[in-house]
């Protein structure tokens, strides 16, 4: 059963999978083998499609509205996620398949001075503005959970790293005035629910962190016109922070005069107000608050989950890793438990957003198991934890990570 | 939808904002159309796979829902009547309970 399932799968088949429960079913025509994810208990075989415009080989979580995830081996070819592997999350399932670019407006209003109508053009003679910076589903990683919780079933290929061109949100907002009683910006995209009564997708920051002169409209992903799939024309970034902020063809930016009590602030998207937004399974009645910036996070990237290595020579470990809302500071490794840790070497950094890769090695091994740990310290001190937060939502999950290899 | 519309009728008339002599290559825009792969997936069973096909998938493809892990029949509840009930999927009354028992009755599969 074992020999006959595994012939069925693409070659790439096995990325970090652990345990080996799936079911055989039949797929589409258009699908283009399928892959095991390491999710406990299963279901934990997905179809690989190329089926989307713009799209190389993703993994299939959900055709419409669409939910691909990319593959992890990705990770291992640069910091910088390109294009046509970069993960994509929808949530209403009305997109815009065509957008005109002349006729497109971005409209500012709200508690402004002047309301503005900016033609893709009025946006691009801003001051340009460029950053590296990683965009994470917040539920990055929820299929890992257990106990499992619903929603997207993602490993850990929700994310990837891109180089942002566009103009800072604080010019954009400068040039409509913002008033002295505003207190939050909210911003909302060309995507609608099918039902109209149901919330249209919104998302809102704080006065001063919309000014801060980091968030940023783009419209230029890693040098290229941002793909629709990304929200083409124009997407909000906020480096740091979780990818539902990032609202995608961006259309619509309101500066309140009180905070913002729409269902995706209010009652979507909340993680528990604990340390490291954990609560016990089952556990109620913990206060909550909208998730916000990200947490380290690292990943052997050279290495998968079951690899035989020759034993008696050193083993280059290598990987990538993020500081969540600042800078890595050091990525170590260990390879007996958590015991001893050493140290990796970083690679080049392209800001304090972005992935930064590492590079280590493990010294000669005797022939046997051995599970290999990475962590992540960033900059501001915070290490990733030993054991994986638990919360209803499947949000903010960074343990560190361990790679069981056999030496051999 | 209807936004796209406007802002098409609003352009009309607006001569395009290109400045001279500004930072050396301005970005260019190029209007884009994409065709997005639809799911012919049905959700499998018989009769009782009807109320499920019937009401759920105009707003969402079936592969999400039949690749979630085991869950039980409250959170199933939770997640129809969030459905009805903050989404406002159109639901009938009884064919909330017929989802919820198929949901519930679900052997996860690829």
């Amino acid at each position: 059963m074992r020999r006959s399932f595994e012939t069925r799968l693409n070659r790439r088949a096995v990325i970090g999978g652990i345990g080996f429960g799936g079911l055989a079913a039949s797929f589409p025509a258009w699908a283009a083998g399928s892959v095991k994810l390491p999710l406990p208990g299963g279901p934990d075989e997905r179809q690989l499609t190329t089926a989307f415009p713009g799209k190389g080989e993703m993994i299939l979580q959900r055709t419409h509205p669409p939910l691909l995830e990319t593959p992890f081996e990705v990770f291992d070819q640069g910091v910088f996620t390109p294009n046509d592997r970069f993960f994509v999350r929808w949530h209403w399932a009305s997109i815009p398949t065509e957008i005109d670019a002349d006729a497109f407006r971005l409209k500012v209003h709200g508690a402004v001075e002047r309301e503005l109508s900016l033609s893709l053009n009025d946006i691009a003679e801003l001051p340009r503005f460029e950053i590296a910076a990683v965009n994470q589903c917040s539920g990055n990683s929820r299929g890992l959970f257990e106990p499992r919780v619903p929603g997207a079933q993602w490993a850990n290929g929700a994310m990837g790293n891109a180089l942002w061109t566009g103009v800072k949100l604080k010019d954009v907002l400068d040039k409509a005035g913002v008033k002295s009683d505003a207190v939050q910006v909210r911003f909302d995209g060309l995507d609608a629910p099918v039902v109209d009564e149901a919330p249209d997708f919104k998302k809102s920051l704080d006065v001063a962190h919309a000014q801060d002169g980091e968030v940023m409209i783009a419209y230029a992903m890693n040098g290229e016109q941002l793909p629709i799939l990304h929200g083409f024309p124009l997407r909000l970034i906020v480096p740091g922070w979780f990818s539902t902020y990032w609202m995608k063809m961006l259309s619509d930016i309101e500066v309140l005069d009180k905070p913002d009590e729409n269902y995706w602030m209010k009652t979507a998207y909340r993680i528990p107000d604990t340390p490291g937004a954990n609560v016990k399974p089952g556990e109620k009645g913990f206060p909550t608050v909208p998730i916000n910036s990200m947490v380290p996070r690292s990943f052997l990237t050279n290495l998968k989950a079951g690899q035989r290595v020759a034993a008696g020579s050193p083993i280059a470990l290598r990987g990538i890793a993020l500081g969540g809302d600042c800078g890595v500071k050091s990525v170590e490794f260990s390879s007996d438990g958590g015991k001893n840790w050493f140290p990796t070497q970083l690679g080049k950094d392209e800001g304090l957003y972005s992935f930064r890769r590492f590079d280590g090695s493990l010294p000669s091994l005797a022939a046997g198991s051995v599970e290999v740990k990475v962590r992540c310290t960033n900059t501001k001190g915070v290490v990733q934890p030993d054991a994986a937060v638990w919360n209803p939502g499947g949000f903010m999950r960074n343990p560190i990570e361990t790679v069981a290899i056999t030496v051999a | 939808m209807g936004r796209i519309l406007l802002a098409a009728i609003i352009a009309i008339g607006a001569a395009p904002a290109f400045a001279e002599g500004q930072a050396p290559k301005p970005m260019t825009f190029t209007s884009q159309k994409i065709e997005l792969p639809q799911s012919e997936r049905m959700f499998p069973g018989g009769p009782e796979a009807e109320a499920i096909n019937n009401n759920c998938l105009a707003c969402h493809s079936a592969g999400m829902v039949l690749t979630q892990p085991k869950l039980t029949k409250a959170q199933w509840t939770e997640t129809v009547n969030k459905m009805a009930k903050v989404y406002h999927a159109p639901v009938a009354p009884e064919d909330s309970a017929a989802i919820i028992d198929y949901l519930t009755n679900l052997k996860p599969q690829p």
